[in-house]
Parts: structure tokens; C-alpha cells; sequence
């Protein structure tokens, strides 16, 4: 990054090439973190922390806001008061800027904003890139220029900051999330000299000349009248005329100046094509890949990229086209429902229309245009498609408006492609490489594609697949390298080297269907070179034969193990990578790995560089050929992935998903309006432990702690009757239930073996020691493969046994564990702080249970295809669930009780009014039920159902009314769920306001205090002296005490709770919570990995942090008012021992120390102090005669 | 009065000094320490296994979960520079240093040869004017000998001493079967001083939890006697300095220490309980007894009562505790 002339080569990903432009062309950035742009951020926050400087020798200010809303206001002001300033957005974030975008174009204020393009959430959210966000932007006055790769982001990141300048429209620079703005490639990096270039200082003058200050004072943002308003917006209008010649200018300055040449439309194929795609993004290098190819087949097909979509020129557009075009497809990878044609499409009609009423057509006929949508939500688009596209533009009546890339079997628009064809020149080496997002292959494959790209001529390409699990994650790496720029903007599908670096993938996927005859295929497996043909299965054992494979096996594991690597293979498997693909001579491969080991580890110490060096060396030792006997000797069959047992549409359809075949499944296959089914995580076996739990029977005191810590439901216990037993397979362990009020009972407790993550938190939480060997505990670790079989059947019965009768149960720790969690295998992460809450409250109120779930961690993994962990208990009844936004949860939650009470008020209205024929007696019973236990809510159903009974006999429309709404009469529980990043930034403005309207709704904030989703960005949760994204040095200011905040209203139930500290105090918040008829706000503290520690540790964090004062345990219950008490209890005493002890177990103290280890005791001294001081507040808040003052105390403090 | 005294070829105005300990950590308690006149400050060790173990598991912690999602590629941020290996206790060292007037005596506990040879190195150059090895180790497996274990041992000296130019002092523990033999071998190897005793976590049993617990009491005086005899049996049959290390409380105790043989007293607990101004008080103390006793200076005590010196030699040997004990019969 420092200032240069020379144009260095780099290999970076979209977002860091976009980033490095903008950030030296800014001198302030405000950014929201949202997927795919947050990395442009984080390298901003970066490079400011680092004191790297712009071209003006200044350090850009780099501000997380609370909101893409709040960004986009702060960008606004920066710009009005004179900085040069940008932003990085996406989707939803984008939309949330749209206000502000008005404002900032009708001032013509030069903004360059750099968007990675994401699809917006409709029917179901999606992370993944087209252009439905951008499209919505198109009405907001600023210009939009797309990049189709890489290289173009970079570039395009300066010429929009050029442009801009020069034009006074604002840009909006874009390109294709996901496939440009996290492929790595190769670049060549503009110098500071260019950049410097391009931005003459009359330019920054003169938008400063033009800032707000007192001491040229002007006014802005005035309110306009019908008079004037009209007049006043057409104003702009020259600005906007000749801003396509500035942007072409800039860009001819740019071309002289580096090499590389655009225009606003550039157009390649043939002179004289007949057929032309129109289109913008990524998707257009693969078109011009096709092209050439086509070209090469003698077509006469040509390709119109489009670069600057707003605003539009109809000129430059008309003068693009070849003037023997006769028939033109435009591609829109957005959709707009209802419309004509989509956005391009639409542009390209009206243009060549403006075109021939101005007489700029140069065109022998009118061209034909069609109009196709293609690759939503990333959806892959390849040269086969692209041919698919120039045929259908070639057949006799082409279809006016088609879909390519997926096969629609309900509305037939989509086109047909040939799925085998295949265009890459054999000159591109490509290699796919499978693993574990835990064993570092993604890594290590970016290191190889800079060690290549770098080190050598070749070009290179890096693209990773990730799958949305949070345990047990497996990626997919797709490379390319070759002696030309590569634009194959698509996913690698036929490779010449094909690596599996987790042999239990083998079992899940094809691999090999992506390997060419004669690939070379690399195997970490546990076995010798001798023994592992025999594991492998009868298909891939075929394949390798038939494609005549050469197999190298390495066992990884074990090299890692013996050089000290721990689990990271990473450099091991990069090593085989080098030594048998031939990309590089194997002895300067190996020494360019080991010189990227010291850039990577240098700074954290020698001895982690030795370990891996040695490790390299190991290596070579290891790799082993596999002698491939001629026939196929294996008998097993690779296993089905999910149940033969599932329901007809989970092994069809979320089947044919898991297995990674998702894109050949029809439209008809899917539900129209994203409604889908649930429970469907216990279809899918994943099999990712390495070891589980085992239950000693003979010690256990059946304390049920292990049940309630489980983030996955895959540890439970019941009791039943023994005669239950006579059905149970051999391996079953039961032993006596121990039980005041049921005697004679039988107790179980059961792994499901294929579910576990073997996080171990529940051999953490379990109690017990055997008196003679204290390290066996009444749960212990082991290996899952031997128990893998008998403990399926076991954990098949055990669900077979009948749950408890829920009235019966008393409802504390060990009671509230005997209830079915509804909430079961979910993809989080393993030891995941948050989801034990969500399965508490599932067992608890599951049955009657709606859920607002806040866009992030919960929502993925309670809610990402394409299996979902929501289920039902046996009579169908479970939680039904929703994610609308990320900023609108408690508002939506909100509207769900709105619903419910209109809903339930007009069922009692219905039930009062045919109380004559149902009976009064059941009539009074049903409205004065009450409902505030589990025996009262079972009460309360049967009695519907007796009423259902006589409304069935009865034949008028009010009958028929309340059948529709008796369902109501039964009372539900609203749950309002999200991250800290919700509850305490962005939605922080509607959680208030739910808070203050006193409806009977729950809200559990799961407080891992930092954005957990978008990889831990700081949020106004981050505690004092954490290192997060944006606070790289430690947070310097204090954790915003919400749950003070929500007292301060005094009519809102409020809660502080860690279940690992005290989980009686978790369950006893929650009910209370739950029977609270106003408002509830549950604050739970939940370890997370963006903590840096092992999430095994959980629990005794969870106790520390109590037991320090770090996170007091609170519960505030207006209704003690009434007794004459202070609302508010405190759960935990005063704060005990140091609280360095909590903080500097975890990575996220302890780096401030590492960093500045000054500031860090600083810091920590601070965050003794609020410890103290927010204990002796509430302290003083707890004390009955002071409840009132206290309350109105705190509305002052923080 | 004459209080001064040599300790690893450095002349000092009085043997009083803090001992390796916590108090190290914290730059205004080292300032107050040489406030309260402490002859020289010796710092906390730099412990090797716990720099590897933070380097690996802060690795590990960041490194584990990154490249797997992709929303979040990783989960913390990348600062350009972050120490997690030595280079806190370097600049510690160099912050106390540049504190204070009065020598530095920087304390290394490593793990590996390597490790000692490149650590004293750093030490060295980030100014400490002497460096104590801690040459702690427990010897858990059945098969290594006591003599491999003193071999250990004085690899480590030998091998340190090829780097360093400053002086090395050896603290040792007390569990050596001929502490005097291995003494004199480490002065061959290139000690220049000698430090008695180290005192470490005990492993401590929690009867209601069935778990070890590691526990260090702070120290009493009870404990200078072990000190005092080893001080007494050294004295005159080494090259190198003594230090008394663990017990020292009082100015009595500390002028035991010296008449057993010490040519430095090193404090922790008292400092620990009593804040570093008792440095002082023990100082004070101690020249005000030996006025009101007529002594002139610390030299002319020091090793009085020493094996050589004293008018009972076999108080401090094996004979002494057969009588001590059937004394406490009687």
C-alpha cells in the first residue's frame, strides 16, 4: 500500500481490490458490515489502523455505524461538510441507503459507493450475488458502472472516484457478489501515482469549495413548494446529459495512462454478428469467453458489455452494436414480478427506439430483442448457457422472454443447455479441492493461487464454496491457472487435479465426477497406501478405474499430529498440491511454501514456523502412490444422504440439495411463496463428530445439566415405564429413575451418535466424578465410529419412548428437561453459546410458539437451507418461525401478538355469542380458563376441541367463523429473537418501541457482543477492552447496559441470564418472562467463537463472568411492585476475585495486551471500574424502600 | 556504615533487593520499589512453554474458525503487529530500565535449549545488567536420572553463557541430592551467582471437587532455614555469589541470611504483604542492629556463621537435626 510508481502484481479478491482503490481516494469511509461487502470494510478499518495513508498523505477515518441507514447519513454529512468519503455496501444494506442517495444525487454531490451485488430478500433471504439491489437504485439519481472482474473492480473503484469528481452525479460502482467480490485473482495494482493522476487537486478544490462551513456559509435541504420544486429538480439536468463523455473521458485518461481501455458499452465478437447478448457483471467475461470460442466455430455472435448502466447512454449504446445485429438477448440478472421486462431489457428497448426516432441507427433491420433473467442468487452461468442463449436468438420464433440456468417445468420459460458442454483450453490447469472449513484448505488454496500468481507467468483463480453449516463446514475449492487472464466466471467442472483432504467427504459427495481421465487425485486418508483402496467405496473405486486416475494418498492427520500442527493440514495438503500437480518444479514450490509460512507466521513466533516447515518436510515422506488394482473390489455402496425413511419431498428435494445437485431440481419441486417444511435436520445424518459422549448409568445422578447445555438436542433424557424396555435393542442402558413424586420408573439418558457435534460441553457441565477415578465423570468422551451403529439403534428406540405428560412435570432444571426439545441438530457451531436458549425455550413453550427471528447467526442456522432443525412434538404442534429483516424483528414479532389478540379476541367475541348452543358451561369455561401452566394450556385445548365437536353440528356462518379461529382460544407465546447486532444497533430503535407499548411479547437478546455472523464486527454490546472488527486496538467505550435501559420504563419484565453460570435461574427467568402479560426482555450471554477460546470452556467462562461481576444475573419483575418489593432481584452476588481472570481467558482480551499491552491494563482498570459500578447500582436499584429513586437513577448512568 | 556489597560482579550499595515476583509486572511498583531503595530489581521469568502455549492457541483460537462460512471469512481482525511471543517481557524490560537507576536483573524459565540460548540473547539486549535462569523443572518420568536431570541443568548454564556477556545467576531448587557438588559444577559451567532456593506452586487437593489446585502461600520465616544452611555450607567453597531467596522477612532474617553467606537478600512475600516501602524498614532495621552491635560493615558479617566460620559447624549438619529433635523431646 505505500505510495509507488511501479505497478506491482498482486492476487487479491474483489473486495480487497475494490477496497484498496477506495480507500486511498477517501478520507472518510462509514460502513455497516453486511455479506459480501463487510471484507471492504475490514480492510479499510485495517489499513486506517495501521496508519497507512491516502494519496494525500492522510489516514482515512474508518466509522462502523449502527445502521447501512445510519451510514449512509453519516456518508451524507461528511460529504456536505467537505471530506471525500465512500461506503461499501450490499443488499438489504443498499435499500437502506436509498433515502440518503436521493438527497446525495439532488445536491450533485460527488460520492463514489462501492456495492457488492446481492440478491434481496424475497420469498427467502440469500447472501449470494445478482442485481436485484442495484436495480432497485436505479430511480435514485446516481450513476451506476459495473465491473465484470477482479481487475475491473480495482480499476472501476477509481474511475467512479474519477468520474464523480468530474461529473458531480454520485456513482454507484458494482460487481457481482460472491463470484467477483470473493474470487481471488491475479491484478495488477494501480500506484498511488495513478491514482494521483486521475484525481487532480482542482477537482477535490472544488468539491470543498462547495462544503458547508461557517465561513462561507450556504443552505441546503430547504423545503420546496409547488412553485418551485418542479422547476428546481430539472435544474440538474446538464449534469446528468454529460456525465456518460465525462465517464468516457475518464476513462480514455485512465486507458492512456495504465493500458487497460473501456467505454461505457464494449462490445466484442464478430464485426459483422448477427446475434449479440446484452449484459452487465461477471456473467459478461463468461459471454465473451463463449464468444471467442464461437467465433473460433465460425458464428457470427458478439457480446455487448454493459459498464455504465446509468445514466444511460442511448448513443453510445446504438454506436456499440455491430449494424449487421439482427437479433439481441438481453440478460437481466435481476427480476422484477409484473413488469414488461426486466430493467436492461426494458432500457435496451426504449434505447433502440430513441435510437431510430433520432436517426442514430445504423441498423439494415429493426433487431429482434428478447429478454432472459439468468443467475440469481449466483446462480451459475456458464458457456453452456451462454450458448444456449445465441441458439434460442437463432431459432425461428424466440421466446420473447425466457429464464436460462435452471429448468422450469411450470411456466416452460426456461431455455434448454447442454449441462456436458465444456470450453476450458487445455492450457488452464484446474483443480478442485474438498475439505473442512476447520482444516484450513481454503487457506491454503489461497496461498497456492498466490504463490503461483506471483511466483510464476501463469494467471490464476481462486473461487470457494462454503457451505452454510457452522459445524462441521465443508468448502469446495475451485482453481484455475493459465497463461492468459481467465474469465471463466463459473464454477470449475471438469479438473486435472482433484483432491479430497477429509476422507469422510468421500462418503457425502461425488468427488470424483468433477476429476477428467487421467486427473490426478490426491486422498487424505487414515490408512496406508497399501490399505486404502479397500475403504473406499464401489463408485468411487469404478470411477477411478474408468478415468484411469492417478492416486496419491497421504495420511495428513498424522503427519500434522507428529510435527506438533494439531489439527491444520493445511500446509501438508499444499505441499502435495505442489509436489504432484507439476504447476511448479516440486524443490522451488516447496521453497516458496515455506517462504509464505514465515510472511504468514513470522510475527507469532518461530517455533509456529518451525512446526510447519517441518511439516512441509514431512511431508514429501508421506505421499504415497496408490497402486490401482484393475477391477473393482469393493461391495459397499456409498451411503444415502439423507434417510430412506424421510418424507417424499425431503429425500427428493431437500435430498437432491444436500447432496450438492441442487441446480438440476425444477422449478415444480419448490413451494411458490417459500413456505417449507419443518423438522427436517433429523433426516440428515452428518456424522461430524470424532467423539461422543457415553453415559455411565452406574454414577450418574441424573442432574439432566447435560441435557440443558446441549446446543445440538443430541444429549436428552427420559424416564419411562420398564416394561418399555422389553422392546430395547442390546446396547440400551437404562437404570432406576430417581424421583420423589414417580417411583418405579426407568431412566435413560441417549446420545444421538450421528448428530453430535462432540463439542463436549455436556462432559463439561456433568457434576459427577467416580470416587475412585475422578476422571471418568458420569459422561465421558469417545471414539464415535465403533458406537456409531449400536447407538443409532439405541437413539432410534429411545425416541420411540413416550415423552413425559408435560402437566406433570415441574418445570426446573432437571423437570424442564424431560420436555421435547422442538429446536434439535441445528448447523451452528459446535459448543454454540446461543442455541441452548433457543431449545430451552422450544421445550418450554414449543407447542404454542411463534418466533421473529433477527436476520444473523440464528436465523442461519435456524433457518438456511437445506435442512432446518424447527420440528414437531407427535401431535404436530411446534414453533413456527420467520426471519423478515435484520432491522425490523421486534417489530415484527410485535405484529405477530397485534395478530393473535385480534385473532383471539374475536374467537371469545364468537364463542360468547353462541354460547347458547355450545353450552354455557363450556362457554364460561373456555373464557375464564386459565392458562398460566402447562396442566391449564392442555385443559384449555381439550376444551377446544370439545367445542370444535359442537361447532361441527352447528350450521351457521359464525359457527364457521370460530372453527376458523377457535385455535386462538388456546394461548400463544410471541418470541422475539435475534443477535446483539439487532437488539442493540440496528434494530435497537424498534426494540424500544416495542418495549414501551406494553404487549405481551418476549424478546430474547442472544448477547454474543459482536456481529457472530458477519465474522465479529464490534457492536454497541462489545464489552470495554475487546478486540473486534472495528475496534482492532480494544473497545474503548463501555457495553451498553440494556437491560438498565429496558428498566428505566418500569413496566417491562427484564432478565440478565447465562445458563452456564446458573441454569435455575435461565429457566426460572424464561417462565417468568413467558407469564408476564406485558413486555419481556430476556439479555442472554452466550460464548461464541468470535470469543477466541474453546467453546468447551463455555460453561466455566459463563461462571467467571458471573462470579467477576463481568455479567451480573438479574431479573426485574414489575409485578413485585405490587408486593411491595423492589422489582428488582439480584441472582448473583458482588462481584468476586479479579476480573482479569474472566477477561484474559479469551483471545479477544488478551490481544489488546499482545497489541499495546499499556492500554490494555488501562482498559482492564476501566472495566473494573463499571464492573463495580454497575453492581453497586443495581445494588441500590435491588433495595425495596429505594425501588422507585432507583429507577429513575438509572435513566442517568451509562 | 558500610553496607555495600558485590552480588554477580555488580556493586551495589546494600544486598537488599526484591526477588523475581508479580511486582515486576507493573512499572510503578518498580518505581516505588526503587523508592523504598531497593539495591536492584530483579523482574518476573519469561517463561518459554507459556509464550508457545499463547502463540499456539491464540493461533489456533484465531485461525480455527476462519475460511469456513462464507459471511465471515474470519472472525477477528488482522492488526498489523501483535506480540504474543517474548516481545512483552523484552519491552518490560526495556520499560524498567530505562525506570530506574539501579541494575536489572532479568529471570528466564525456558523449555528448550533454543529457547534459553535465544531468550538470554533478547534479555540481554534489551538491557538487562544480569540475568537469573530459573531453572525450574519437575522430574515426572521414572527413567531420567538425578544425573541426567543435573546434566540438564548445567547444559543449560554452559550453553547460555556461550551468548551472554552479562552475569548469570542460577536459581536453583532445593531438591538436588548433593546441592554443594552441583554448585561447584555450575560455577564451572559460568554461573556467577547462585540463588537459594526457587519455591513453587504446590499441587494442592480439593477434597470436595476432586481436583488438584495449584497454590502458592506466600512464605514465612520458617523457611529461611533451609536457606540458611545451604547459605552456610556454599559460602567459601564457591566462585560465585550468593543469593537468599524465600523466608526473608524481617531484618533479622535478613542478617542471618548474611552471616550464613549471602551476598544478596532477596524479598517477595514480605514485599507482597507489607508493599515494597518495607524494603526500606528491613534496611533500616538491619543497620540499626548492626550499630547497636558495633559491626562495620555488611562484609565483615557476611558468612560469619557460615559451616567454615561458625563456632558449631554441626548445627548445619545432618548431627543437628538428631539433637534438635530429641531437644524438642526433652
Amino acid at each position: 500500500m505505500a505510495a509507488s510508481t511501479q505497478r506491482q502484481t498482486v492476487t487479491v479478491d474483489g473486495n480487497e481490490a475494490t477496497a484498496s482503490a477506495a480507500y486511498r481516494v477517501n478520507e472518510v469511509i462509514a460502513i455497516y458490515p453486511i455479506t459480501p461487502s463487510s471484507p471492504m470494510g475490514e480492510f479499510a478499518d485495517e489499513w486506517a489502523a495501521l496508519g497507512n495513508p491516502n494519496i494525500w498523505g492522510t489516514v482515512p477515518q474508518v466509522v462502523e455505524m449502527q445502521s447501512e441507514g445510519g451510514a449512509a447519513g453519516a456518508v451524507h454529512g461528511s460529504l456536505q461538510a467537505g471530506a471525500l468519503t465512500t461506503t461499501f455496501t450490499a443488499s438489504q444494506g443498499l435499500l437502506l441507503m436509498i433515502p440518503n442517495m436521493y438527497k446525495i444525487a439532488g445536491e450533485l454531490t460527488p460520492l463514489a459507493i462501492h456495492v457488492s451485488a446481492r440478491t434481496l430478500a424475497t420469498h427467502a433471504l440469500s447472501i449470494f450475488g445478482d442485481h436485484s439491489d442495484v436495480m432497485a437504485c436505479r430511480q435514485t439519481g446516481f450513476a451506476l458502472l459495473a465491473s465484470n472482474s477482479v481487475q475491473e473492480a480495482h480499476d472501476f473503484a477509481l474511475i467512479s472516484q474519477a468520474a464523480t469528481l468530474r461529473a458531480r452525479v454520485p456513482f454507484l460502482h458494482f460487481f457481482d457478489g460472491f463470484r467477483t467480490s470473493h474470487e481471488v485473482a491475479k491484478i495488477e495494482q494501480l500506484g498511488d501515482d495513478d491514482l494521483r493522476a486521475l484525481l487532480p487537486a482542482d477537482l477535490v478544490e472544488a468539491h470543498r469549495r462547495r462544503a458547508m462551513t461557517p465561513d462561507r456559509p450556504v443552505l441546503r435541504g430547504t423545503a420546496q413548494n409547488p412553485d418551485a420544486f418542479f422547476q428546481g429538480r430539472e435544474a440538474c439536468n446538464r449534469f446528468y446529459e454529460a456525465c456518460p463523455e465525462v465517464v468516457q473521458a475518464t476513462m480514455d485518461q485512465f486507458g492512456d495512462l495504465v493500458g487497460r481501455r473501456y467505454h461505457l458499452f464494449d462490445y466484442v465478437g464478430h464485426p459483422e454478428a448477427e446475434r449479440v447478448i446484452v449484459l452487465m457483471g461477471s456473467g459478461a467475461e463468461t459471454a465473451h469467453e463463449t464468444v471467442n470460442w464461437l467465433l473460433a466455430r465460425g458464428e457470427k455472435v458478439g457480446v455487448l458489455k454493459v459498464r455504465l448502466y446509468r445514466p444511460f447512454s442511448v448513443r453510445a449504446f446504438v454506436e456499440a452494436l455491430p449494424a449487421s445485429v439482427r437479433a439481441i438477448a438481453v440478460l437481466d440478472r435481476t427480476k422484477e414480478p409484473g413488469a414488461p421486462g426486466e430493467p436492461l431489457y426494458m432500457d435496451v428497448v426504449a434505447a433502440l427506439r430513441e435510437a431510430c426516432v433520432q436517426g442514430l441507427a445504423r441498423f439494415a433491420a429493426s433487431p429482434l430483442v428478447i429478454g432472459g433473467r439468468y443467475g440469481l442468487a449466483s446462480k451459475e452461468f456458464t458457456p453452456a448457457m451462454v450458448v444456449a442463449v445465441f441458439a434460442e436468438l437463432a431459432a425461428a420464433a424466440p421466446k420473447p422472454r425466457f429464464t436460462v440456468g435452471i429448468t422450469d417445468d411450470v411456466t416452460g420459460l426456461s431455455l434448454p443447455f447442454d449441462r456436458d458442454l465444456d470450453i476450458e483450453p487445455d492450457d488452464v490447469s484446474r483443480g478442485i479441492f474438498f475439505g473442512l472449513g476447520a482444516d484450513g484448505t481454503v487457506g491454503a488454496n489461497k496461498n497456492s493461487i498466490k504463490i503461483i500468481g506471483e511466483e510464476t507467468p501463469n494467471f490464476a483463480q481462486g473461487y470457494f464454496v462454503y457451505d452454510s453449516k457452522k459445524s462441521g463446514a465443508v468448502t469446495i475449492s475451485h482453481l484455475r491457472f493459465g497463461p492468459r487472464p481467465i474469465q471463466s466466471a463459473y464454477l470449475v467442472k471438469n479438473a486435472n487435479f482433484v483432491a479430497c483432504h477429509q476422507f469422510v467427504l468421500m462418503e457425502k459427495y461425488d468427488v470424483l465426477r468433477y476429476a477428467v481421465p487421467g486427473a490426478t487425485f490426491l486422498l487424505n486418508a487414515p490408512y496406508g497406501p497399501e490399505e486404502v483402496w479397500d475403504h473406499l467405496a464401489r463408485e468411487v473405486q469404478e470411477q477411478i478405474i474408468q478415468k484411469k486416475l492417478a492416486f496419491y494418498t497421504i495420511d495428513a492427520v498424522e503427519v500434522a499430529r507428529s510435527t506438533g500442527m494439531g489439527g491444520r493440514i493445511n500446509a501438508i495438503m499444499q505441499t502435495c498440491f505442489f509436489a504432484i500437480s507439476g504447476v511448479l518444479p516440486r524443490d522451488e514450490a516447496i521453497e516458496k511454501i515455506k517462504e509464505s509460512i514465515v510472511k504468514t507466521y513470522g510475527r507469532k513466533g518461530d517455533d509456529v514456523v518451525r512446526r510447519n516447515w517441518q511439516a512441509v518436510d514431512e511431508t514429501l515422506a508421506n505421499l504415497h502412490q496408490v497402486k490401482v488394482p484393475e477391477r473393482v473390489t469393493a461391495t459397499k455402496s456409498l451411503p444415502p444422504v439423507i434417510s430412506p425413511e424421510a418424507p417424499e419431498f425431503v429425500r427428493n428435494v431437500i435430498g437432491t440439495l444436500t447432496a450438492n445437485n441442487g441446480d438440476l431440481l425444477p422449478v415444480s419441486a419448490f413451494p411458490v411463496d417459500g413456505t417449507w417444511p419443518i423438522g427436517t435436520t433429523q433426516w440428515e445424518k452428518r456424522n461430524i463428530a470424532l467423539e461422543i459422549p457415553v453415559w455411565e448409568a452406574d454414577i450418574c445422578i441424573q442432574c439432566n445439566k447435560c441435557v440443558i447445555v446441549c446446543p445440538h438436542a443430541t444429549i436428552r433424557a427420559k424416564y419411562y415405564d420398564p416394561d418399555l424396555l422389553k422392546d430395547a435393542p442390546p446396547t440400551f442402558k437404562s437404570t432406576g429413575f430417581r424421583s420423589q413424586e414417580v417411583k418405579g420408573s426407568k431412566y435413560t439418558l441417549q446420545v444421538a451418535p450421528e448428530d453430535c457435534t462432540g463439542c463436549s460441553v455436556c462432559v463439561m457441565a456433568c457434576p459427577v466424578k467416580d470416587k475412585t477415578n475422578p476422571k471418568r465423570k458420569a459422561i465421558n468422551m469417545a471414539p464415535q465410529i465403533p458406537l456409531r451403529e449400536p447407538e443409532r439403534e439405541n437413539w432410534k428406540f429411545f425416541l420411540s419412548l413416550p415423552d413425559p405428560d408435560r402437566g406433570q412435570l415441574k418445570l426446573d432444571v432437571k423437570g424442564s428437561q424431560f420436555l421435547a426439545p422442538l429446536f434439535e441438530y441445528s448447523g451452528a457451531c459446535a459448543g454454540c453459546g446461543e442455541t441452548p436458549y433457543v431449545k430451552l425455550l422450544s421445550q418450554l413453550f414449543g407447542d404454542r410458539l411463534l418466533i421473529a427471528n433477527a436476520t444473523g447467526c440464528s436465523s442461519i442456522y435456524g433457518g438456511n437451507l437445506p435442512t432446518t432443525p424447527y420440528t414437531t412434538n407427535p401431535s404436530g404442534r411446534g414453533p413456527t418461525w420467520s426471519n423478515s429483516l435484520f432491522e425490523d424483528n421486534a417489530e415484527f414479532g410485535f405484529g405477530f401478538r397485534l395478530a393473535i389478540d385480534s385473532l383471539a379476541g374475536q374467537a371469545e367475541a364468537l364463542v360468547l355469542a353462541l354460547a347458547p348452543q355450545i353450552g354455557s358451561v363450556l362457554a364460561d369455561a373456555i373464557l375464564g380458563a386459565d392458562q398460566s401452566s402447562e396442566a391449564g394450556i392442555a385443559a384449555q385445548r381439550e376444551r377446544v376441541s370439545l367445542l370444535r365437536e359442537k361447532l361441527s353440528g352447528l350450521r351457521t356462518p359464525d359457527a364457521r367463523r370460530l372453527e376458523a379461529v377457535a385455535d386462538y382460544l388456546v394461548r400463544k407465546s410471541v418470541w422475539v429473537m435475534g443477535g446483539d447486532g439487532w437488539a442493540y444497533d440496528i434494530g435497537y430503535g424498534g426494540l424500544d418501541h416495542v418495549l414501551s407499548m406494553g404487549r405481551d411479547v418476549n424478546i430474547l437478546v442472544l448477547d454474543t457482543e459482536v456481529y457472530s455472523n458477519t465474522g465479529g464486527q464490534q457492536s454497541k454490546a462489545t464489552p470495554r477492552g475487546a478486540v473486534a472488527k472495528f475496534a482492532s486496538a480494544g473497545k474503548p467505550i463501555a457495553k451498553k447496559d440494556l437491560a438498565m435501559m429496558a428498566m428505566t420504563y418500569g413496566s417491562v419484565y427484564v432478565a440478565r441470564v447465562a445458563f452456564g453460570a446458573k441454569d435455575t435461574q435461565t429457566v426460572t427467568a424464561f417462565l417468568e418472562a413467558e407469564s408476564y402479560p406485558g413486555t419481556s426482555l430476556i439479555i442472554a450471554y452466550s460464548p461464541c467463537i468470535a470469543h477466541g477460546y474453546d467453546l468447551a470452556m463455555g460453561l466455566e467462562q459463563q461462571k467467571l463472568a458471573v462470579e467477576t461481576g463481568y455479567w451480573p444475573l438479574i431479573r426485574y419483575d414489575p409485578r413485585r411492585l405490587g408486593e411491595g418489593k423492589s422489582p428488582l432481584q439480584l441472582d448473583s452476588g458482588p462481584p468476586k476475585g479479579d476480573l482479569a481472570k474472566f477477561l484474559y481467558n479469551e483471545t479477544r482480551f488478551r490481544m489488546v495486551e499482545g497489541i499495546d499491552p499499556v492500554r490494555a491494563r488501562e482498559l482492564l482498570e476501566a472495566a473494573r471500574g463499571d464492573v463495580k459500578a454497575r453492581y453497586r447500582l443495581y445494588e441500590l436499584m435491588a433495595r425495596p424502600a429505594l425501588a422507585e429513586e432507583a429507577i429513575v437513577t438509572a435513566a442517568g448512568e451509562e | 556504615m558500610d553496607l555495600s556489597t558485590t552480588y554477580l560482579g555488580l556493586d551495589l550499595p546494600h544486598p537488599f533487593m526484591p526477588g523475581a515476583s508479580p511486582l515486576a509486572h507493573d512499572l510503578d511498583a518498580v518505581r516505588r520499589l526503587e523508592d523504598a531503595g531497593a539495591a536492584a530489581i530483579v523482574m518476573h521469568s519469561l517463561f518459554e512453554e507459556q509464550i508457545d502455549q499463547e502463540r499456539f492457541t491464540a493461533t489456533h483460537h484465531i485461525e480455527a474458525h476462519a475460511e469456513s462460512f462464507a459471511e465471515a471469512l474470519s472472525y477477528f481482525p488482522r492488526p498489523g503487529e501483535y506480540a504474543l511471543g517474548p516481545e512483552q517481557y523484552l519491552e518490560q524490560v526495556a520499560r524498567v530500565k530505562a525506570a530506574v537507576g539501579v541494575p536489572v536483573i532479568a529471570s528466564l524459565n525456558a523449555s528448550t535449549l533454543g529457547g534459553w540460548i535465544e531468550y538470554a540473547r533478547h534479555i540481554q539486549q534489551a538491557g538487562a545488567d544480569a540475568i537469573e535462569l530459573n531453572v525450574y523443572f519437575v522430574a515426572t518420568d521414572p527413567r531420567e536420572t538425578g544425573g541426567a536431570v543435573e546434566q540438564h541443568v548445567l547444559n543449560i548454564v554452559r550453553s547460555v553463557k556461550q551468548v551472554a556477556t552479562v552475569p548469570l545467576a542460577v536459581k536453583l531448587s532445593p531438591f538436588y541430592s548433593s546441592v554443594a557438588n552441583l554448585a561447584d559444577d555450575l560455577t564451572a559451567a559460568g554461573a556467577d551467582g547462585l540463588v537459594l532456593f526457587n519455591r513453587f506452586y504446590q499441587p494442592d487437593i480439593d477434597v470436595e471437587q476432586l481436583e488438584a489446585v495449584p497454590r502458592l502461600e506466600l512464605s514465612t520465616s520458617s523457611e529461611l532455614l533451609l536457606r540458611l544452611r545451604w547459605l552456610a555450607v556454599l559460602f567459601g567453597n564457591t566462585r560465585a555469589s550468593l543469593a537468599a531467596s524465600g523466608g526473608v522477612h524481617t531484618a533479622t532474617d535478613a542478617i542471618k541470611a548474611i552471616m550464613a553467606g549471602a551476598d544478596a537478600v532477596q524479598m517477595v512475600s514480605a514485599l507482597l504483604a507489607r508493599g515494597p516501602q518495607h524494603l526500606r524498614t528491613v534496611r533500616t532495621e538491619a543497620e540499626s542492629w548492626m550499630e547497636a552491635h558495633e559491626y562495620e560493615s555488611i562484609r565483615q558479617m557476611r558468612g560469619s556463621m557460615s559451616l567454615a566460620r561458625c563456632p558449631d559447624p554441626g548445627a548445619f549438619e545432618r548431627g543437628n537435626y538428631v539433637r534438635a529433635l530429641q531437644g524438642w523431646r526433652a
